[in-house]
């Protein structure tokens, strides 16, 4: 009986001369790749043109690229360790001139004696305290390197007190525990959030103090934040009050497209 | 007679043309970031010879104010460009393909005869295998570059949390400047790249993209043809 598939008509295909080899292996490679490519292409498009995410904490990116800068955030927040500590310098490599980028928040006059920190307790509570009460804490020197997500940096030299000073001072420990912590100035107009292992860094500060000098309207009068550990746009001017929170604060950067951790 | 020869492997092959697009993009969004402080340039003695980068370039581009954009970018597409690195360098090394593609020890001095050849200089090139010796140290050291960028890139995206990878790099600042020059020195790569492609011709081109290349060998006699010693005794 005759098959389809019987050896004859199989021994009777001839093999492909070098010539026929050379046209299919070519039009399988070439049409893979111009495949594989056009997809490419399709993938860049859509990612391109992806809409923007809906604001929340964060906003002004891209909805794919906004869920990659969360994912990657946790990826990385597992290395974070808090023994990690950011290399600081001897004090003669601190910069003189200390720059300065921007006064959101932090533009005209403030009357430091009339300045309290306010700190938002969980009960409702408010704390006020005064700038000379901050600095009958432990002091809390640092020389390191500032670095700015524009990408210059700067070696700088800071006074204040540890945050985690701060903490325990004021018996805040149980606030600790919460997941981030909200910083804002007096007028609301710039506000950070902060991840709580990065806030109780060991170097981490609350700053009143550049070069030893009373820190200059522009950077941050009365009090601001020095936290290493993050680009300088979480290191919050005039500081206005402190929250506590298991949910991510409001960020201003994060709002504009940039990552909520921005952890270095 | 035509013969097909084996040229490149599928995962070369793939890992190359992932390679490209993945690295375009993350200079593109490197530029992004790049601009909101680019303060590198060339000065010899005092004279700036050219500003990385000029205003015409920029707005050609369309790179000003896009910092928080180029970090989105650069930040998701690092994962692609090291994971196909990890993919071609593990092959390399898997398949034996290394061997192929590491300089030798003569390498360094044939690759000035390849050198002097291709410029037409010189009429005979020195006997290569799949690739001259001025291959595999530019193939080399685009490898060694990659990793570059990786370790450099990471230095200055978690100076605290690498900062042993920040103090191989000589420090935040060093490192920013070694991630930029590496990033120069990929697109002078890719200028000579494309120049050594096009002059190679079709043949070479399609084989990164078949893996074959077709040559021509002459026929070989299927019976040995050796003459018999003992018939013509020559006296």
């Amino acid at each position: 009986m005759k098959t389809p598939f019987s050896k004859k008509t199989k021994a009777a295909k001839k093999p492909l001369t070098v010539d026929q080899k050379i046209t299919r292996r070519n039009f399988i490679s070439f049409g893979t790749f111009i495949v594989f490519g056009s997809a490419a292409y399709g993938g860049w498009k859509w990612l391109y043109n992806s809409p923007e995410e809906t604001a929340t904490v964060t906003a002004g990116a891209r909805k794919p690229l906004r869920r990659a800068l969360n994912k990657t955030e946790l990826a990385f927040r597992r290395l974070f360790s808090n023994n990690n500590l950011v290399k600081t310098y001897p004090k003669e490599m601190a910069a003189k001139n200390v720059r300065h980028n921007s006064d959101i928040g932090s533009g005209g006059k403030i009357d430091t004696a009339a300045w309290r920190l306010q700190v938002k307790k969980q009960s409702g509570e408010v704390l006020k305290i005064s700038i000379d009460e901050i600095k009958t804490l432990p002091r809390t020197d640092i020389i390191y390197d500032f670095k700015c997500v524009e990408g210059w940096d700067q070696i700088s030299h800071w006074g204040g007190v540890k945050f985690s000073d701060f903490i325990s001072h004021y018996k805040l420990d149980d606030h600790a525990q919460l997941e981030y912590v909200g910083l804002e100035t007096p007028d609301k107009n710039y506000y950070v959030g902060i991840d709580m292992p990065s806030a109780m860094h060991p170097q981490t500060l609350l700053a009143y103090e550049v070069n030893e000098q009373p820190l200059p309207l522009k950077h941050g009068a009365p009090l601001r934040l020095i936290i290493p550990v993050k680009y300088g746009i979480k290191n919050l001017k005039r500081i206005g009050s402190i929250s506590f929170s298991n949910n991510r604060p409001p960020d201003y950067w994060a709002e504009q497209g940039y990552d909520y951790y921005s952890g270095l | 007679m035509k013969v097909i020869k084996e040229k490149h492997p599928l995962v070369m092959r793939w890992t190359h043309w992932v390679n490209f697009p993945i690295l375009t993009i993350m200079i593109w969004s490197g530029m992004l970031i790049y601009w909101a402080n680019d303060e590198y340039k060339i000065t010899l003695f005092g004279h700036t010879y050219f500003m990385f980068f000029p205003q015409w370039f920029y707005d050609k581009l369309n790179i000003p104010h896009r910092l928080a954009e180029g970090m989105a970018f650069h930040f998701l597409f690092m994962w692609f460009f090291v994971l196909n690195g990890i993919l071609y360098v593990l092959y390399t090394i898997i398949s034996g393909e290394w061997r192929e593609l590491l300089p030798q020890k003569k390498s360094f001095k044939e690759a000035w005869l390849v050198l002097l050849h291709d410029l037409h200089i010189r009429k005979m090139a020195p006997p290569q295998n799949k690739y001259n010796a001025a291959q595999r140290i530019a193939y080399t050291a685009i490898i060694v570059m990659g990793i570059g960028s990786v370790i450099t890139g990471l230095a200055i995206y978690k100076p605290v949390q690498f900062y042993y990878l920040t103090w191989l790099c000589g420090g935040y600042h060093l490192a920013r400047i070694f991630h930029f020059v590496l990033t120069i020195g990929y697109v002078l790569f890719f200028i000579i790249h494309v120049v050594q492609v096009v002059l190679a011709g079709w043949n070479n081109f399609r084989s990164v993209i078949s893996g074959f290349e077709v040559i021509n060998e002459k026929p070989k006699p299927i019976v040995e043809t050796n003459t018999p010693k003992d018939e013509n005794p020559i006296q």
